[in-house]
């Protein structure tokens, strides 16, 4: 066992040394939901590979880190709860009181509060991250799913997967001011840095629509085409933006594929494939790398996004779910 | 009749769970109003075939459909030698038509037919388990060789009667063991689990086929209403016949109605009671259009003319 182990261990040291030596990449640590296995994997960037696995309650999903980046929060949906890890240690040390399967949240611009959607009982619940306490509640469509704030802080949307709608929600009052009508079962929502477009994913249409958040109207469907494929295979869920807001890679679940979008243009620029099941996406913070889960094939696919190209596939836990990426 | 007219008169839109001829007769009654009627209960595959109207759109699975989703299956797994088991009524005789047809269709073999007369008597007797484990092995003894039988027991006369007592160990699918169907109470996939709690909630059962086809009915009548920003029945009725609709319904893809006889395109569950086995149309059966339309009569064979 001994020998095995350190036999191992020399030849990974061998990888790392020779990767460093050819990707001069940083180091970050991402953070991978396995739906089934109910662990969250923590993948090194600096040599792409599993350097732990946490035990978390029931069928995690939603992954974010804390501003401060000492912890992970990690919804457990059948657990009825949001876990917190302790980043040093790998340990889940706490939880936040969310409402009944909780699937997704989005924290304010300080870090302080937390918006949970519980997927069972139609409402966004507010906790205060650093009592451990709900201070709110928000009625909110049929299993509300998709979550963003808007960069200056001012609106919360939701979206509600059996509804149909991106509710708008003003952080102050908690009172939804807006619904507006998204192709079936929309499931991801994610803001243009600048706030001047909202994208929501709809799983069950096959489209992505850009809002106008201040008009508050579908200004633009973005709609996917591959050939080869039937239209039912291609279902919209995870988004995420460049910071310069140049490029949209959206995830399309059981097409297998990421489709880059140029976001001025709406335009799909090109489809990678990846994956099976593609859920959900996170850049390392360089936004080099682009991580993806895919759902059934139990990987993470990593994608080098200036040459738009799967360079790595990383093989995680059972059914990978949600991504979140930090500085170690 | 007289009720589907008095429902007419208030309402551009009602839901059906009549049996065919039934059905069709509201269907021509209405035929020249803005009625739109939904079928959630028939499969019969006339109705979308020689008998289909355009004022009908079908959410109930058809014979066809439902034969073709278990046929991929057991082909998939290679189990490719059946013995028919049929009933005696003639919806038995209809399911065991569809059955043929799949068979004939994915490339497997009917190695034996028998029929299982319904000959009356009591369902729910004592020493009914004694009786039945002395009939069944009898009754399906001597089958050539097979890898799976096929009951068509619509009535549900028997079919319940064979898994475990075959008299070669082999699964019964069909109308009992591993059964298609539209909907199932241990569906929990693709968000499935959270409309079953609502429904369990709401009404303190499980949630059957029947449920979630009345169910899709008005979810489609509420997603045209959404979609048009109309209550209006004929741009609503416009919207649901355009390339436009289609419908979540908790089956891991989008619900489309072929264009031809107004059937609603769907997967079809493989359950055995407590689980979902398998899903189709399965991997591998392909289509021009949609791998949906691999299951039942597909557009170059439809005898429907809408009118």
């Amino acid at each position: 066992m001994m020998r095995s182990a350190m036999m191992i261990s020399v030849c990974t040291a061998g990888l790392a040394a020779w990767l460093v030596t050819t990707t001069p990449a940083a180091a970050f640590l991402a953070y991978v939901s396995n739906e089934k296995s109910n662990t969250v994997s923590v993948i090194d960037t600096e040599t792409w590979s599993v350097i732990a696995t946490i035990k978390v309650g029931q069928r995690p999903r939603g992954i974010d880190l804390t501003h401060d980046g000492k912890s992970v929060l990690v919804a457990v949906g059948d657990d009825d709860t949001v876990q917190v890890i302790d980043v040093a240690t790998r340990k889940v040390i706490d939880s936040l009181p969310s409402g009944p399967d909780p699937e997704l949240f989005v924290q304010n611009a300080a870090g302080t509060i937390l918006y949970v959607a519980n997927e069972n009982d139609n409402t966004v619940t507010v906790i205060d991250i650093d009592k451990r306490a709900r201070i709110g509640d928000v009625q909110v469509g049929v299993e509300p799913e998709g979550m963003a704030i808007s960069p200056d802080g001012k609106v919360l949307i939701n979206t509600s997967e059996t509804t149909n709608m991106a509710h708008f929600i003003d952080t102050t009052t908690r009172e939804i001011v807006a619904n507006v009508l998204v192709d079936a079962r929309p499931r991801y929502a994610e803001f243009k840095r600048d706030g001047s477009e909202l994208w929501v994913s709809s799983e069950i249409g096959g489209t992505v629509s850009v809002i106008d958040p201040v008009k508050r109207v579908v200004i633009h469907k973005i709609g996917f085409e591959i050939a080869g494929l039937r239209r039912e295979a291609i279902q919209p869920v995870g988004i995420g933006m460049t910071k310069d807001a140049k490029l949209a890679f959206i995830a399309l679940g059981p097409a297998n594929r990421i489709a880059v979008v140029d976001v001025a243009t709406r335009k799909v620029l090109k489809y990678l494939l990846v994956g099976q099941r593609v859920w959900h996406v996170a850049f390392t913070p360089d936004e080099k790398y682009l991580l993806t889960t895919n759902g059934v094939s139990n990987d993470v696919s990593v994608i080098d996004v200036a040459a738009q190209k799967v360079i790595k596939t990383i093989q995680v836990g059972e059914l990978p779910w949600g991504v979140a990426m930090a500085r170690p | 009749m007289e009720a589907a007219r008095k429902l007419a008169a208030r309402s551009a839109f009602i839901i059906a769970d009549l049996p065919a001829p039934a059905l069709l007769r509201v269907a021509d009654a209405l035929r020249d109003s803005d009625v739109t009627l939904f079928n959630i209960g028939a499969s019969d595959d006339r109705l979308r075939e020689a008998d289909c109207r355009a004022n009908v759109v079908h959410i109930a699975p058809t014979r066809a459909m439902l034969a073709d989703a278990l046929a991929q299956y057991l082909v998939w797994k290679q189990w490719k030698r059946w013995l028919l088991v049929s009933g005696s009524h003639d919806s038995d005789k209809l399911e065991a038509d569809a059955y043929r047809r799949a068979a004939a269709r994915f490339g497997a073999k009917i190695v034996q037919e028998r029929v299982f007369e319904d000959t009356g008597g009591a369902r729910r007797t004592d020493s009914g388990v004694t009786l039945i484990q002395r009939q069944i092995p009898v009754f399906t003894q001597q089958a050539p060789a097979y890898d799976v039988l096929i009951a068509a027991d619509e009535n549900e006369v028997f079919a319940s009667y064979l898994p475990y007592r075959t008299w070669d160990a082999r699964p019964v699918a069909g109308s009992a063991g591993l059964r298609p169907t539209s909907w199932d109470a241990a569906q929990d996939q693709w968000g499935a689990v959270q409309l079953q709690n609502r429904f369990m909630k709401l009404n303190a059962r499980r949630m059957t086929a029947l449920d979630m086809q009345a169910w899709l009915a008005a979810r489609m009548i509420g997603e045209a209403a959404a979609r048009t920003h109309s209550g209006d029945g004929k741009t609503m009725r416009a919207f649901l016949k355009s390339p436009e609709f289609s419908i979540a319904g908790f089956k891991g893809q989008r619900l489309t109605l072929r264009d031809w006889n107004l059937q609603l395109r769907q997967p079809i569950l493989l359950v055995d009671g407590r689980m979902v086995v398998s899903v189709s149309p399965q991997e591998g059966f392909l289509h021009q259009v949609s791998e949906l339309d691999t299951l039942g009569i597909d557009r170059p064979e439809s005898k429907c003319r809408l009118r």
